[in-house]
């Protein structure tokens, strides 16, 4: 059966909490390993989704930039190694000129030679870095980061449409900044060069500003921030509680990678903060002045898409313990071997391919000119 | 249902109140048009309803503003929500999500709508707007007609009584804003919603309104009452009342069809007789001399040389085809009107005539050099092009700035531009900002810093949106004096009006297809939608402006008192 055929069951978008937990659960396994065939098999399992599962949205377009964004990595990660990397013996592929820094840059090098071993173990670190990267895209891709945000609980609601806005800045800006860039060599001035870049700042930075502006006043007159009925004090309980809780959850999480950090400040603060959030959620909840249109429901293909992430994680973790090349070694150079349990784990997650629901048709073709020069204009944005 | 109480608003730091004393009441289930000409305050008055004036934009309000009981001093736009929908000029600036059905369904959340109310809603208001076909259709893959249809929808699932609209039709070609007129018509008789619009294109929607408010200007009074009676006496009135007014019609027409029925006498007197063609100063020629007179160097304007030509011109926006196969003669001294669909691809053959684009295939020359590899400077000089949006190609602080800079840009002795500034417009402040200036002065000036340079192409990316008609009336002999200098002019236009009183050519533009080329009057008289106004009353007499009327009227009556 190819991911492809038409099927019965009726098109819907998946829940995008499940293709959020799946792609968690690939980028978790991608940055417990550097063995790049089985950073290799998740970056397969994950195109593979995407193509067989993608909706034709313009969000949905944008799948091959964070390729490109992952291969742009990779290359910034070998070529830094390259230049200041710390020169430990080994296969010496060719050597570049050596700087010697004055007394205050010591510590540093510059140059010298290059190895082998040194350009596979920096790739891998890319590698690794840029599947991560790739899962998130995935995620953006599959569902767009509005739903995803709708699907926040109530008391995130209003931070999620303020990102949402955040989200559409950048593609906008592009859009102005291409438009200023034309005006300018329609009055004959040159369109490169630091003098372009100065001359186009305001016009672009004021267009954006226009823009928030007349938003602004569009979502204040559609109701955006309206308080209605809801208490005062359950308003602003909440906000406390949500506000404290992420300071606490954010100590929390850098003490327990940090060793030294007291005690107090690592898995207590973590939990502490964890129930801060969710009182605060519960609290925002009972809020009945917020209502959710079509919300997003949670079926046995969410089940199935979410598991899959998860049995990816518990294959690693099963590898690591029976001892599998999760971090093949670079010093001396060996070929790396797949581990097996890993492998089979990321192979289950390719199951969303077939289970997941297919995305209906949105927009198959863009009803105009105008539509697809800007679908175009946030394809290259993105 | 709205009420304004002595309202006198003044912009902060303004010397003089936008609005004095103004105060009027629009019963409910009413279709109220705003008229008024630019920079008049019909936007301010217009987001003084639901208190986004003087709440965002400063200022001082004086007296009292009611909307179905409530006054917008005591509580915030957004707790008006329920009650007033407001769609700004620019839709797409609007939204906030990114699917038609989500963007439907926003103002509800905000509202707290029950989710199955919200979803019966939703499906009302896909069908009330014609959209149940888009409503997945990601908001960026619209076209405008489209766009402005859902951000009426967007703040119609709220249920408000009054529904607020600024200039809902003047991006839109002539067919997409019949789509969006007669949709708000809907709302108003099956719905009894009470609509308050301000509209340019009275032509448009006059016909459609229930009651005029005539907004004079900076310290002129607000006029509000019948549309015939209001309009008898406005500044601002479309060509069938302007036709109505010469032809000495009572009570004066303001649909194409009351008109038609008031014409059947006009029709019989003017028959004899066929219109000059524009510019030509002559008088209308009587049948016998007609075919004299159209033999004669194929219309009436002596045609120069070629001045561009693209040929076999092919575009593309990824895999959608902009322009397909486009041949293509632009002669010095000739107007040419470009007309089409919104997304017909008259944007995209303009840049090409510039150089912003490179064609996919195909040539395009201009003054027989392929502007796309000129550097900047030397395009100037061959081909100039005032983009949609005339505010772009304005950087400075001031008008005197802007002038100079335009000398420097195009290598001009110093005070070229100004120059050419005041023989377009004379008298504008050098002192004033660009922002500050009217939409029509803005145009002049970047006209100017285009002309300047004394470009034998000149193109126009339309030209009269945002314009009133004195505006659009001194723009059609600024046009008229640029061609007579043996300038080809462009224009890509969804007016009709102006096309009739300015182009000898009209080209139209479909899916990047050129479809009809040819006399302006030939193309522009037959076609239902492209016919200007005073084209319908009169058909099928080929007459398209109320000038060419007035002229042979007054011939016809020197003529009768001579014999």
């Amino acid at each position: 059966m190819s991911p492809t055929s038409r099927s019965t069951r009726p098109r819907r978008l998946l829940h995008p909490g499940a293709w959020w937990l799946w792609a968690a659960g690939l980028a978790v396994v991608a940055l417990r390993t550097t063995n790049p065939l089985l950073l290799g098999l998740i970056l397969g399992v994950v195109a593979f989704v995407v193509a067989s599962r993608r909706s034709d949205a313009p969000w949905a377009m944008s799948f091959a930039g964070y390729l490109k964004l992952g291969a742009f990595v990779i290359a910034i990660r070998m070529v830094f190694p390259i230049l200041f990397g710390n020169r430990l013996p080994g296969t010496e592929l060719f050597t570049i000129p050596s700087v010697t820094l004055p007394g205050w840059a010591a510590g540093v090098s510059i140059g010298g030679p290059v190895t082998v071993e040194m350009l596979v173990g920096a790739f891998y670190q890319g590698l690794r870095l840029a599947v991560v990267i790739v899962c998130v895209g995935a995620a953006n891709t599959l569902c767009s980061p509005y739903r995803m945000l709708r699907a926040l609980p109530n008391a995130l609601y209003e931070a999620g449409v303020a990102v949402t806005v955040a989200l559409t800045f950048a593609p906008q800006l592009a859009i102005t900044a291409r438009r200023v860039r034309e005006a300018r060599r329609l009055r004959g001035r040159p369109t490169k060069g630091p003098s372009a870049w100065r001359g186009s700042m305001l016009p672009v930075l004021e267009g954006a500003l226009e823009r928030a502006v007349a938003l602004a006043a569009s979502m204040d007159s559609r109701g955006y921030g309206r308080h209605g009925q809801s208490p005062a004090a359950i308003r602003r309980t909440a906000a406390a509680l949500t506000l404290g809780g992420m300071v606490l959850v954010a100590i929390g999480a850098y003490g327990v990678l940090d060793p030294s950090v007291p005690f107090v400040l690592r898995a207590p603060a973590l939990l502490a903060g964890g129930a801060a959030l969710a009182g605060a959620l519960v609290m925002g909840g009972r809020r009945s002045d917020r209502t959710r249109y079509r919300a997003d429901r949670w079926l046995a293909a969410e089940w199935v898409v979410s598991v899959c992430g998860l049995v990816a994680v518990v294959g690693v973790v099963v590898s690591g313990r029976l001892g599998g090349t999760l971090d093949p070694s670079v010093y001396p150079l060996e070929v790396p071997q797949l581990p097996v349990a890993a492998a089979l784990g990321v192979l289950v997650a390719v199951l969303p391919a077939w289970v997941a629901p297919e995305p209906p048709e949105l927009a198959t073709v863009p009803s105009s000119v105008e539509a697809a020069a800007s679908a175009r204009a946030l394809e290259v944005a993105a | 249902m709205i009420r304004f109480e002595h309202v006198t608003f003044t912009y902060p730091d303004a010397e003089v109140p936008t609005l004095v004393d103004v105060d009027f009441v629009v019963p409910e289930g009413e279709l109220c048009l705003v008229v008024g000409t630019t920079g008049s305050g019909k936007s301010t008055l217009l987001r003084a309803v639901n208190g986004l004036v003087p709440r965002f934009s400063g200022g001082t309000l004086q007296g009292r503003v009611w909307v179905d009981g409530r006054s917008t001093d005591e509580v915030p736009p957004r707790e008006l929500a329920d009650v007033v929908g407001l769609v700004g000029q620019d839709p797409a600036a609007g939204f906030v999500t990114d699917v038609v059905e989500d963007e439907l369904a926003h103002v509800m959340e905000n509202l707290g709508v029950a989710p199955d109310v919200m979803r019966r809603r939703v499906e009302d208001v896909l069908d009330l707007l014609g959209l149940h076909e888009l409503r997945n259709r990601p908001l960026g893959a619209l076209s405008g007609g489209q766009q402005q249809r859902v951000a009426i929808g967007s703040v119609l699932t709220a249920g408000p009584r009054v529904l607020v609209l600024d200039e809902p039709t003047s991006a839109l070609d002539p067919a997409a804003a019949e789509e969006v007129l007669a949709a708000l018509t809907r709302l108003v008789h099956d719905l009894g919603i009470t609509v308050l619009l301000a509209e340019h294109r009275l032509e448009r929607v006059v016909q459609y309104a229930d009651r005029v408010v005539l907004v004079g200007g900076p310290g002129q009074p607000v006029v509000c009452g019948e549309p015939a009676e209001i309009l008898a006496a406005a500044p601002v009135v479309p060509p069938v009342v302007e036709l109505g007014r010469l032809a000495g019609w009572s009570p004066l027409p303001l649909s194409v069809r009351d008109a038609r029925r008031a014409a059947v006498e006009l029709r019989t007197r003017l028959a004899p007789l066929v219109p000059a063609s524009p510019r030509s100063g002559g008088a209308p020629a009587s049948r016998v001399t007609r075919d004299l007179h159209q033999n004669a160097v194929g219309g009436a304007r002596p045609v120069g040389e070629v001045v561009a030509r693209a040929e076999g011109l092919h575009a593309s926006y990824g895999p959608v085809a902009a322009l397909r196969d486009v041949d293509l003669e632009l002669r010095a001294g000739e107007i040419v009107a470009l007309m089409g669909r919104n997304g017909a691809g008259k944007s995209t053959l303009l840049s090409h005539l510039v150089g912003l684009k490179v064609p996919g295939r195909g040539t395009v020359l201009v003054g027989g050099r392929e502007p796309h590899s000129l550097p900047a400077r030397e395009v100037v000089r061959s081909a100039g092009l005032v983009p949609q949006d005339a505010g772009l190609l304005l950087y400075h602080d001031t008008v005197a700035a802007e002038c100079t800079a335009g000398d420097r840009d195009a290598d001009l002795a110093p005070g070229t531009t100004r120059a050419v500034l005041d023989r377009l417009v004379p008298g504008i402040d050098p002192r004033a900002h660009p922002r500050d200036l009217s939409e029509g002065q803005r145009l002049a000036l970047a006209l100017a810093v285009v002309l300047a340079a004394e470009p034998p192409l000149v193109l126009l990316d339309e030209p009269t949106r945002g314009l009133d008609y004195p505006a659009k009336h001194r723009l059609v002999r600024i046009l008229g004096d640029l061609a007579a200098e043996g300038r080809a002019v462009v224009l890509a236009t969804h007016d009709v009006e102006v096309v009739a009183e300015v182009a000898d050519r009209a080209i139209v533009l479909a899916e990047g297809e050129i479809v009809a080329d040819g006399p302006a009057r030939e193309v522009v008289v037959h076609s239902p939608v492209f016919a200007p106004q005073v084209a319908k009353v009169l058909a099928p007499e080929p007459w398209l402006t109320v000038g060419e009327v007035a002229a042979a009227l007054e011939q016809l009556a020197g003529s009768g008192s001579a014999s």
